[in-house]
């Protein structure tokens, strides 16, 4: 059987139809609206970068984007079809070809990381036991944690559990991947390893992605560096010339207030930006 | 005949906060009555009739089955003895008074067949297993388990709850049996040892005076039961709110709703049973 290896570079899509769209959308629980008239894209190879303070709507606007909540009101485009209107069991084949990392990684606790990482390989049934065991460790080893095939994952530390939950996004090598406060609670040393990784899936694979972070040294860092493969560790980019393909959204009380470059963010004369950046 | 009109002198404004308050928390809680009612029916039916559309899980299905039929075998042949044991002593003490102790098999094994082994069965296995259900589920959704489940390309009602409301239902069944065989042989225990009776024309009245329609009503029951159990435990965890605390509350409620339903339900099949077979 012809299985995508991890180290496969995806097709991209066909001219430059965005791989994410979101036109006007509004979501509400039981109240104010939560997130209202929300629209960007995100386009292929392209990682944008959704910032803002905790409580705003970010990652209800991730899990909008995978059909894991519907909108209200607008519309939301994966892959350039409107899954406001497919049913769950037409989402599955979306959603299949989409990789999410969450917060706080959303590991299986009841199964090994082998199983975790294969959890989709194995819901396939298709590929036989070698094959899955081949790509988990090819996986594991890009997140650098081969060690970790047999434990659970109460044996591992946050930041382990994190580039597990990478490892589990990137197996089927996706068309798109939802970064959901990947370095959230971590410290600064892990944070620092787990964006390197999204800057190696970046820049190696050249997968499309939206992360949400609070953090604006992870969304520096992430703009003014580039994966070196041979080295296989992460260099700074010329001073002045951040990486074209990272840009950044902010949301405030559920309003989307910027969508730009980071030269734009840097400049812009929006208070609640500036406030945030200072 | 004619109405006044709203708001007129006919109707006089309502000036007490309080009565306005008390009014909307009951249109409230009414509303929220019938919409849980509601989707607990969908969420019931829709996991009942995936088990006739792929894929399904049969590896679950066994899982489960091991899970809630071996593990909760101990606490249903405990119940079940004991249960048989008080039936044979009470029933002793009143039967001699009309000098009829030698009915009392009669007497345990028509009330073990027929109520006390399948609603007993029921409420015990409930408090075992509608919990572990509720709290795991609950668990699972808080830790957005559920959620990664759906964005790896999984039904989680497929994958975790039709599994656990077959094994239930086929669980129960069998466990009701051990149940009634137990209650009998706990019965007959207390005739011979304590009450110092013949043993043979135990057997010979707890098996003679039985009839088909009982044996059925006790069998038809704990099928009910079975589906029961597992839609409301499955059904509180996977609406589990509010962390670590709403698994606490979920739990509580799935085991006092399965434990009411079970014994209103058995009240209800009797009433129709009783109707058909006199």
């Amino acid at each position: 059987m012809n299985v995508p290896s991890i180290l496969t570079v995806p097709e991209p899509l066909a001219d430059s139809t965005p791989v994410v769209e979101l036109r006007q959308v509004t979501i509400a629980f039981d109240g104010p609206p939560v997130l209202e008239n929300i629209s960007f894209t995100v386009a292929p190879g392209e990682t944008r970068i959704l910032l803002g303070p905790a409580g705003v709507g970010k990652s209800v606007l991730l899990k909008l984007i995978n059909g894991l909540l519907l909108p209200d009101r607008g519309h939301v485009l994966l892959f350039g079809e409107d899954i406001s209107a497919l049913k769950e069991d037409e989402l599955f084949s979306l959603r299949a070809r989409t990789g999410m990392v969450f917060q706080e990684g959303a590991l299986f606790d009841s199964l090994t990381v082998r199983d975790n990482v294969a959890y989709q390989l194995i819901q396939d049934r298709a590929i036989p036991d070698d094959e899955i065991d081949r790509r988990v460790r090819q996986a594991l080893s890009f997140v650098g944690l081969e060690e970790t095939f047999s434990l659970y994952p109460a044996s591992l530390s946050g930041g382990m559990r994190r580039r597990v939950a990478i490892a589990r996004a990137l197996i089927n090598n996706p068309e798109l991947i939802l970064y959901d406060s990947p370095t959230g609670g971590l410290d600064p040393v892990t944070s620092t390893t787990i964006i390197e990784l999204v800057m190696k899936e970046r820049d190696v694979h050249r997968t499309p992605s939206l992360l949400v972070t609070h953090r604006l040294q992870d969304a520096f860092t992430l703009c003014t560096h580039r994966f070196d493969a041979a080295k296989n560790s992460m260099l700074p980019l010329p001073q002045g010339q951040p990486d074209p393909s990272t840009t950044f959204l902010m949301l405030e009380e559920g309003r989307l207030i910027f969508d730009g470059s980071l030269h734009d963010l840097l400049h812009t004369d929006n208070r609640f930006v500036r406030e945030f950046l200072e | 005949m004619r109405y006044p009109v709203l708001g007129s002198a006919a109707y006089p404004p309502i000036h007490r906060p309080a009565q306005i308050m008390a009014l909307n928390r009951l249109d409230r809680t009414a509303r929220q009555t019938v919409l849980t009612v509601q989707d607990y029916w969908l969420f019931a039916g829709r996991a009942l009739l995936d088990l006739f559309r792929p894929p399904v899980y049969w590896n679950d299905l066994l899982l489960q089955s091991d899970i809630i039929g071996v593990g909760s075998a101990t606490i249903v042949l405990l119940s079940g003895f004991f249960t048989g044991c008080v039936l044979a002593l009470q029933s002793a003490s009143t039967l001699a008074a009309f000098g009829a102790t030698a009915v009392t098999g009669q007497f345990v094994s028509k009330s073990m067949i027929m109520e006390l082994g399948p609603v007993l069965t029921g409420i015990m296995v409930s408090g075992r297993n509608a919990s572990s259900m509720a709290s795991e589920l609950g668990s699972m959704v808080v830790t957005e388990q559920i959620d990664a489940m759906r964005a790896l390309g999984v039904d989680p009602l497929r994958k975790l709850v039709t599994p656990r409301i077959y094994a239930s239902i086929a669980m129960l069944f069998f466990l009701t049996i051990i149940s009634d065989a137990c209650g009998i042989l706990g019965g007959a225990a207390v005739t011979v040892y304590l009450n110092h009776q013949n043993g043979t024309q135990y057997f010979h009245m707890a098996y003679e005076r039985l009839r088909s329609p009982d044996i059925v009503q006790g069998l038809v029951k704990p099928l009910f039961f079975g589906y029961i159990l597992s839609s409301i435990g499955c059904f509180y965890g996977m609406r589990t709110t509010g962390g670590t605390q709403g698994v606490g509350r979920s739990t509580i409620s799935a085991v006092v709703s399965a434990s009411v339903l079970i014994i209103f339900v058995d009240f209800l099949i009797t009433h129709v049973l009783l109707t058909l077979f006199g």
